[in-house]
């Protein structure tokens, strides 16, 4: 008997070490986040690297506000294509779309929520580039195009939460409101809609997080001139596209540099978690 | 009456061009990759060697297979354990449960070039491992460790409350009962994690290309560099010199996802036959 309660304590014991191992996952990242890139942000300086407009490694030259803006715009373009795209395309899947279609066009946009973020960037490269080029002028890898694919890359992403919020109002408002002789559109848009703002915020939330932190599709399209940005045509560096690109031959004060650039990506994405665990729970209540 | 049909048809055919912009993008993705990339897939490129005239996948593929395998066998029993505490152990209201939660979540959010900088310094500097599959491995395994640990609970938590009563009853202890009873009822659930983390693994690019490092050929053990399939394809379409190639590349690396998608929904029809 004495042996069981032994083994049963000790499975305990090692199931419990299991779930700390996301504890230590996290603090070790801080940890060696954190002590190599607070170092290099004081010896350059705080203000001057967040606020700082050149970035010039040769000169010992570390600003990384450019990339700060530049991450910011791309983001912003990303939503502007992507949100109303993304919550129209899941209005309409729940609301308006025959059965069959319905079931067609989630597969499709399951299989786009699983393609690797490289192909993304490849077709940008080779389709979206030359195609921004031709039509708006300018050399194509620049702001817009970038904005264009992210838009693209986070439709699965809104799509997928809008329509399970969508899914989540109940169904008597939507019969109230076609009771009272509104349209069957002006009850969605009106009643439903409202009601699931909330579901529908967090999405957005979780999709500005995917486009701040995407890489390799960015690298691909945007340019990456360290430059600070001036019109929507012209070539942008983000925040990871400046460690992707640099880390590979920086050394000393630059790499510190590329970290901290790191450092400041963590920081606005554990506040954009924020925000969307906050609205999450508010859903909740 | 008039103004409201006009607003409806407005808002109508809004709906109509939105979700068509959607599906039509999304759709010649797929077949622009697949028409371009198709003709080039020949055996040249499933030669065994790699040589920068014949960009060979196979050593990429290699690579995929024995970084996704050693993840998966890194992390899944982990993230099973993690989750049977979590669930079976625990109590729910618990503050430190709370945390593990946090902390679980916060390692969803995090963006992978974050990683791919964690693992660099890391494994690769700190621990002194170098450009190794071991490295980027690891870092593989903190990036799906959550997402295990997330569709195991979940699976774990649908195990209806009465079977676990009723091997209580019959005098099973706790471990059994859990080894025996709930974690049987719960595998499709936690094989659709499981699929979920090796697209995961199989699509990562910026996490692997700083710690697995990006070495064309077949590494000889798991502490030399090994490019897997997307970094192959990333340096493909960077280099530019093989764009047809990088195509070609481009339809396995779809063809792969595809597979498991396929995979992965068929079980989930499974799990809601078997409810």
């Amino acid at each position: 008997m004495k042996t069981v309660l032994y083994k049963e304590k000790a499975a305990e014991c090692f199931f419990f070490l299991s779930a700390c191992i996301s504890i230590f996952a996290v603090a070790l990242i801080c940890i060696f986040l954190f002590t190599n890139g607070l170092p290099a942000m004081k010896e350059i300086g705080f203000i001057d690297f967040l606020s700082g407009k050149k970035w010039k490694p040769g000169m010992d030259t570390f600003g990384i506000y450019p990339m700060i803006l530049g991450s910011i715009y791309v983001t912003a373009g990303a939503i502007i294509i992507g949100v109303p795209a993304g919550v129209l395309t899941a209005i309409f899947l729940t609301k308006f779309c025959p059965p069959r279609l319905c079931k067609i066009f989630k597969t499709i946009i399951d299989l786009m929520a699983g393609v690797p973020s490289v192909v993304y960037g490849f077709w940008g490269m080779v389709v979206l580039v030359p195609f921004v080029k031709n039509t708006f002028g300018g050399n194509g890898n620049c702001i817009l195009t970038a904005s264009i694919l992210l838009g693209i890359m986070i439709l699965p992403t809104i799509i997928s939460v809008s329509e399970a919020s969508l899914q989540a109002v109940p169904k008597t408002y939507y019969e109230g409101a076609l009771a009272l002789g509104a349209t069957k559109e002006q009850s969605v848009f009106f009643v439903v809609l409202p009601a699931a703002k909330s579901g529908i915020t967090a999405g957005i939330i979780l999709g500005i997080g995917r486009a701040i932190g995407e890489t390799m599709a960015v690298v691909m399209v945007a340019g990456n001139q360290a430059r600070m940005p001036n019109g929507i045509l012209r070539g942008i560096r983000t925040l990871t596209a400046n460690i992707v690109i640099e880390m590979g031959y920086a050394a000393d004060l630059h790499r510190g540099a590329l970290i901290a650039t790191g450092v400041v990506l963590f920081i606005f994405i554990m506040v954009i978690n924020l925000l969307f665990s906050i609205l999450k729970s508010k859903r909740n209540i | 009456m008039k103004k409201n049909n006009f607003i409806s048809t407005i808002l109508c055919s809004l709906l109509y061009i939105a979700t068509f912009f959607s599906v039509i993008v999304m759709i010649f993705i797929i077949a622009h990759i697949f028409i371009k990339g198709l003709p080039y897939i020949d055996k040249n490129l499933f030669a065994l060697e790699y040589t920068s005239e014949n960009v060979s996948v196979i050593p990429a593929l290699l690579n995929t297979l024995c970084i996704t395998l050693l993840t998966l066998l890194i992390t899944v029993p982990s993230g099973i354990f993690a989750a049977i505490y979590l669930t079976e152990y625990a109590n729910s209201n618990n503050k430190f449960v709370k945390f593990i939660r946090i902390t679980t979540q916060t390692l969803t959010g995090i963006p992978s070039i974050i990683y791919g900088l964690f693992g660099m310094l890391f494994f690769v500097t700190f621990l002194k491992w170098g450009y190794s599959l071991i490295s980027g491995t690891l870092t593989l395994c903190i990036i799906i460790l959550p997402v295990i640990i997330r569709t195991t609970e979940e699976a774990l938590f649908a195990v209806p409350d009465i079977y676990r009563e009723a091997s209580f009853g019959l005098g099973a202890g706790k471990l059994r009962t859990i080894f025996k009873v709930i974690l049987p009822c719960a595998v499709p659930g936690i094989l659709s994690g499981v699929i979920l983390s090796t697209g995961r693994i199989i699509g990562e690019t910026a996490a692997l290309i700083y710690t697995a490092g990006t070495v064309a050929n077949i590494p000889s053990n798991i502490f030399a560099s090994g490019r897997t399939l997307s970094v192959h394809m990333y340096i493909l379409s960077s280099e530019g010199l093989h764009i047809n190639k990088a195509y070609s590349t481009a339809v396995i690396l779809l063809v792969i996802v595809f597979g498991i998608n396929a995979l992965s929904s068929l079980l989930a029809k499974k799990v809601t036959f078997t409810k």
